[in-house]
């Protein structure tokens, strides 16, 4: 039997808890549907060693205990169509409707290819934090942390408290901008004061500016990293490097439901007016996929969105205070953008597609992603060109192609079962 | 915090681990790869978010398990590529 709710919210990170919490203020029933087993998402990720940030505590219980949420852990939205939502977990595949919908899906890393970048041990930065508050072994590991942003430092001090051993943060943007940043925090009193904590954690740990990891050395494993700054080149023996180049928006439900995105650069983030509304009826987006600007205007668009999506307009103060935030999001923006060697770094050897196994110089010649994967299976892997394809537009090659259902590798019982109602009729 | 613990189940061996581990914690415990990829390299997690599907392991039986998104449970039986 299909489930009826008013609201779906995909993504429980900040801006989708707040969704949820917002609306069921109204009255309205909600379901809150999340891939990973808790609620958080990345920033608020639960760590098994220390719990949840206060914050974000507050927030999880509050949304997930409230009587008008549903809450669906590890749950993976596989399809979507107007007003209906084809979701997978570990006991099948149900349908659910819903009469507006907000996209909550966050962001992923942009992680871009150089030598030995496939090589077990080297992860994104965010990734590193990830696997790490879920238990991945640190205690005496020697990490090197490098890529670009503020997540660096996050990253640093969650390996260290995990009992890291961090070698170096090494960033890609040159002092001058990071200091330029540094010195515009007053504007953002709570971000001026994560940077003072995370000074704190981090003494002692060198942090390099305008210094990229150019090659990662091991045969089944990383050994070591070869990092270059201004001082000249040098061999670090490691057994973890996290790197990662910042935050790219997921934007594949928004895709397939139709909602217009826009160009950020060259990546794509879903397009909202000031009410977070999409180009597409009932539809909302909020926080990382409409625009990387972290996790408080992630949680103040939830909100707007949250009370959009209910009917009932948003208080003024809420969309002053997004304007604000967001304004965060153009300051990293600036300081942290990514210079021209970060896109050298990958050779003609370098694998591009790690589900295929593609290479740079196998893809010389293609100017768009489709052709490139007709002839030579780049982005038709698991990961759906996910990693490849953020990496490949960042690489000025050509941006990623189109979404196309699933959204995610699926059970074919998941879609055998569920065909949507267009498809089923078509098809008898 | 102490947390629980419980046996999984890992090629064959047996891991006593913390309980509210993911599967891929569980893994480079054991230092082991996760799979083998097209060419025959191995490969360990990238993105530790469910993205990359670099970390597909087998568990119970079911192929193309996320380990970063699958949390241990007592008798747990997982396979790495061999």
């Amino acid at each position: 039997m299909t489930e009826r709710y008013d609201i779906a919210v995909v993504g429980a990170g900040p801006a989708g808890l707040a969704a949820a919490l917002a609306a069921a203020t109204h009255g309205a029933r909600v379901a809150l549907i999340d891939a990973q087993a808790h609620a958080g998402g990345q920033v608020w990720r639960k760590d098994v060693a220390h719990g949840w940030p206060r914050r974000a505590q507050a927030a999880i219980t509050q949304a997930l205990h409230h009587p008008h949420v549903t809450w669906l852990a590890q749950t993976q939205v596989v399809h979507a169509d107007p007003h209906s939502l084809l979701l997978e977990s570990a006991v099948g595949a149900q349908r659910i409707d819903y009469a507006a919908l907000v996209l909550a899906n966050g962001a992923r890393e942009l992680l871009l290819p150089f030598p030995g970048w496939t090589l077990p041990g080297v992860t994104g930065a965010g990734a590193l934090q990830a696997l790490a508050k879920q238990g991945w072994p640190l205690q005496g590991r020697r990490v090197v942390i490098a890529g670009s942003g503020p997540l660096l430092l996050a990253a640093a001090a969650t390996a260290r408290r995990h009992g890291a051993h961090v070698l170096g943060i090494y960033e890609q943007a040159d002092a001058a901008n990071v200091q330029r940043f540094a010195r515009s925090l007053w504007r953002w009193p709570q971000k001026a004061m994560q940077a003072a904590l995370l000074r704190g954690q981090l003494a002692g740990i060198p942090y390099r500016c305008g210094s990229v990891v150019r090659t990662a050395h091991g045969d089944s494993a990383l050994r070591a990293v070869t990092v270059e700054s201004a001082r000249g080149s040098e061999r670090l023996d490691c057994d973890q490097l996290a790197v990662g180049y910042g935050l790219v928006p997921n934007t594949e439900l928004a895709q397939s439901l139709g909602c217009r995105l826009r160009q950020q650069g060259v990546h794509a983030s879903v397009e909202v007016d000031a009410m977070q509304r999409s180009s597409v009826a009932h539809i909302y987006a909020a926080g990382e996929q409409c625009g990387i600007g972290g996790r408080d205007s992630a949680w103040l668009e939830g909100s707007i969105a949250g009370h959009a999506a209910a009917g009932a307009p948003a208080a003024a103060s809420l969309l002053r205070q997004q304007r604000h935030a967001r304004a965060f999001a153009q300051a990293l923006e600036t300081h942290f953008a990514l210079q021209p060697r970060v896109r050298t770094l990958a050779q003609p050897d370098t694998l591009i597609c790690r589900c295929e196994d593609i290479s740079l110089q196998a893809l010389d010649g293609y100017s768009d992603a489709r052709s490139a994967k007709l002839a030579t299976r780049c982005g038709m892997g698991a990961c759906q060109g996910r990693i490849c394809g953020a990496a490949l537009a960042e690489l000025g090659r050509f941006p990623r192609s189109g979404t196309r259902p699933p959204l995610f590798p699926a059970r074919l019982a998941s879609l055998g079962d569920n065909l949507s109602d267009n498809h089923r009729e078509s098809s008898v | 915090m102490s947390a629980a613990r419980l046996t999984i189940d890992i090629n064959g061996h047996a891991l006593e681990v913390a309980e509210g581990i993911s599967v891929a914690a569980a893994i480079a415990i054991l230092g082991l790869p996760f799979r083998r990829s097209v060419g025959g390299q191995w490969r360990a997690p990238l993105c530790g978010m469910g993205v990359c599907f670099e970390c597909r392991v087998r568990i119970d039986g079911l192929a193309q398990q996320r380990a970063c998104m699958t949390i241990v449970r007592a008798g747990m039986q997982v396979c790495t590529d061999d």
